[in-house]
Order: structure tokens, then sequence, then C-alpha cells
């Protein structure tokens, strides 16, 4: 599969959230304002896209060494937590406005599954590193798009006459599967 | 119900019904819609998570007091996934089919709210035994939830539960239900219904289903880490 073909199915046809029900907590629990949607969706990109590359060397050139795969899950978890970490901390010393910017949203993305889960499906279908980076950044990228046009409908659902039971996380999971029919449309290229 | 805070029965009640990690607090998301294609495949993602959340808990209670409160989080995750692995091994040793079928969300078990969130909540706080009934009651919440969704999803989308057929010849499955949109609008219907028979008990007993807790930042597993920043910088901007 060429890079090209890869980056569309990540970013649409195989949707992380709409499809792979990866990130859903953050999906749900961040997207009732569309500018603390936005700042996620880039928290996530941006942490996906580095955390795909150090996974990927990590494994390639020292679980796979030494025949450590089986600690692949416990070596990624702690490799996402170490590096949401760092990368907090690099922002706040030297990118002020990216921190402020992104800077809550952080900590969160230790325990959102598409970091965890994009670095597993890179092992899983054997990509070298670059074409895994390549997979996360557009991983990331679908997130966002999700996110977003999520946040964009449920700022206008607001003004909206919901049935009692339905309102808040009921009506949300509602539009999420319209959303997701309309995604299948996609696979149909 | 009136039972004594903390003692067994109480702590599984109080994980199937009054605070169910999927109905209720809104946890896992992701194993919830994603494993739910069958009947078969959401026995197997509860059970395992059952397995899991039980000896973490377990474990994490017995060690708390050697675990620096700094360091906490860190240390979770590493007991959480240690426990991940062997029931990884185990699962691809003895019952290679669901194995398979669950694929990369068993490893994604780690990211689950529903452990964190009771590790952090329950288990860093309080004795062992109370914390493996906390964790069972958690678990076989969790496990009855995706049991319903999955029968649901399999009966109407495939007609069969468990892999039989229990249709007549006449119904024409509607393939959508085993494909993702269903999942999300099986699981909406069942918050509706989960809501409306909390609103009627609210209506008849005048217990308010939102004062403890339901949906808000005390179930997230989260909070700890955001310290209800996010929550609030979007009730304010709501509010304004």
């Amino acid at each position: 599969m060429s890079i090209m073909m890869i980056a569309l199915t990540a970013a649409l046809i195989n949707n992380v959230v709409l499809s792979q029900f990866l990130g859903i907590c953050a999906f749900l629990g961040v997207s009732k304002k569309s500018k603390s949607a936005v700042g996620m969706g880039f928290a996530v990109t941006f942490v996906l896209t580095l955390s795909s590359l150090v996974c990927g060397v990590i494994y390639r050139f020292l679980l796979v060494p030494f025949g450590l795969e089986y600690l692949k899950t416990i070596a990624f978890i702690l490799i996402v937590a170490a590096l949401v970490q760092f990368v907090e901390m690099f922002l706040k010393k030297f990118v002020k406005s990216l921190y402020d910017a992104l800077g809550i949203y952080l900590p969160l993305i230790t325990t959102n599954c598409a970091v965890l889960g994009v670095a597993l499906i890179n092992v899983q279908k054997d990509y070298d590193i670059l074409t895994g980076t390549v997979n996360g950044f557009f991983t990331a990228i679908g997130f966002l798009i999700a996110i977003a046009i999520m946040s964009f409908i449920r700022e206008k659902m607001e003004y909206n006459d919901v049935p009692k039971a339905f309102q808040g996380f009921p009506i949300v999971m509602i539009t999420a599967a319209l959303m997701s029919i309309a995604f299948f449309g996609f696979s149909s290229f | 119900m009136n039972m004594s805070k903390d003692k067994p029965l109480e702590r599984i009640w109080n994980g199937i019904y009054v605070e169910n990690p999927v109905f209720c607090l809104i946890l896992g998301m992701c194993p919830t819609l994603a494993t739910t294609t069958s009947a078969t495949n959401a026995i197997g993602m509860g059970l395992s998570t059952t397995a899991i959340l039980t000896a973490s808990n377990l474990m994490i209670s017995l060690l708390k007091k050697v675990i620096p409160n700094r360091m906490r989080i860190p240390s979770y995750i590493v007991i959480i996934a240690s426990f991940v692995t062997i029931v990884e091994f185990l699962m691809e040793g003895f019952t290679p089919e669901v194995y398979k079928a669950l694929g990369i969300y068993i490893p994604l078990i780690v990211v689950n709210c529903i452990i964190m969130g009771r590790a952090e909540a329950y288990a860093g706080k309080k004795g062992p035994v109370e914390s493996i009934f906390d964790g069972l009651g958690m678990g076989i919440g969790f496990t009855i939830a995706l049991l319903l969704i999955g029968s649901v999803r399999e009966l109407v989308g495939a007609g069969t539960i468990f892999g039989i057929k229990v249709t007549p010849g006449i119904y024409v499955p509607v393939n959508i239900f085993i494909l993702a949109p269903g999942a999300f609008l099986v699981m909406a219907f069942f918050v509706a219904i989960m809501n409306k028979l909390k609103i009627g008990a609210a209506r008849r007993t005048g217990w308010d289903p939102t004062e403890n807790g339901c949906a808000d930042c005390s179930g997230c597993a989260h909070r700890n880490n955001c310290s209800g920043k996010v929550s609030s910088e979007e009730n304010t901007e709501v509010k304004s």
C-alpha cells in the first residue's frame, strides 16, 4: 500500500473515532465547545505523531533485537506517559503560547486509547518507522476532523428541544451514529 | 436500597446498578462500542476486564502504603499493564478465537478508564477486601452492560444470539447494527432508557440522580489530572 493510500485510509476511511472507536472518551468529553475541541484535536495530533515515531524506534531497535516483543504493551504505555510529561515540560519552558493553548489537554492524552492503539496497530501491520509516523499523523487528523465536526453540531444542538431522557450523552451518541454512517461513504472509494 | 457502605454486597450492587460504569459513569467507551459486535465477543471482553480490574484493584490496594503519592499514576499503569499482558497470554493460549476476534482491544484494556478510575477513586484509598469486591462489582456491571449491547446488536444485525439463529426466516437482518453506527445507536438508546428509569425514580422518591455524579467530573478517570479545568472551562462558557 502506498503512503498516500495509508494516509487516506487513516484519516477518512478507517476514521479512528467513528469506525475504530479509539479516543471516544476525549471525543465525547471535550466536544462541547468548538474552541476546546479543536485544542484537544491539535494536542492529540502533536502527541500521536511523536509517539508513533518514538514507539516505532524503540520497538525496532530495542524490543525486537532482544526478543522482548511481548513487553510492547507495557513499554508503549510507559513511553506515551513519559512522552506526554516531557512534551508538557518542554512546551511550558520553550513554547509558552502553544502550552497555553494545549496545556490542560496534554495530561488527558496519556489515557487516550487512540495513542496506544495506533502504536499497536503500527506493530500489528508491520509498518516501518516512516509509514508508522505517517499513519499516526493522519489518524490524528481523522480525530481532529471528527471532534471538530462533533463540536460544531453540539454547539447548534444547545438550542434544540431534545427529549428529557435523551439530553446530554444519548443525543451525542445518536449524532455520532449519523456521522459514522456519513463516513461510511468514504469506504466506497 | 439501604446497605451500609463498603460491604461486599453493597459494592457489587453499586457496580451493577448505582454506578454502572457503562450506563451511568460512561467510562470505558472504546471497548464497549468496539467489541460488542456479538454476544460472545462482549462476554470475552467483559470477563477479561473483570479479571484485570479485580487483580489490579487488589494489588494497588495492597501496595498503596508503599507507592509514593507523586509516583502513583505511573505505578498504577505498570501494574495494570502487567496484568493485561498476563491475560493476553492466557487468552492467546486457551481461547484463541476470542483472542483473534478482540485483537488490538485486549492490549488496549490498559487505557480503559474504568480500571484507572477505580484505582484512583477506590483501591488507592480502601482496604484489599473492599477493593476486590469493588473490582468484581464494577467488572460484573461492565460485563452485563456489554452483554446487553452485544446481544441487541447481534440479534438485530445478524438475527442470532451467541451464534445461534433465533429470528424467523422472514426477518432480514439490519446489517448496520453490527457495523460502527449500530454501536453508537444501541448505546444511545440504552443510556436513554437508564436516564428514563432514573428520572422516574427521582420523581417517586425525591432522589436526584444527577447529584450522585453521573456523567460529571466525579466519575471521570482524568479528574486528578485536569482538576476540573476542562469541564469548568466548558461549563462557564456555556453559561455566559
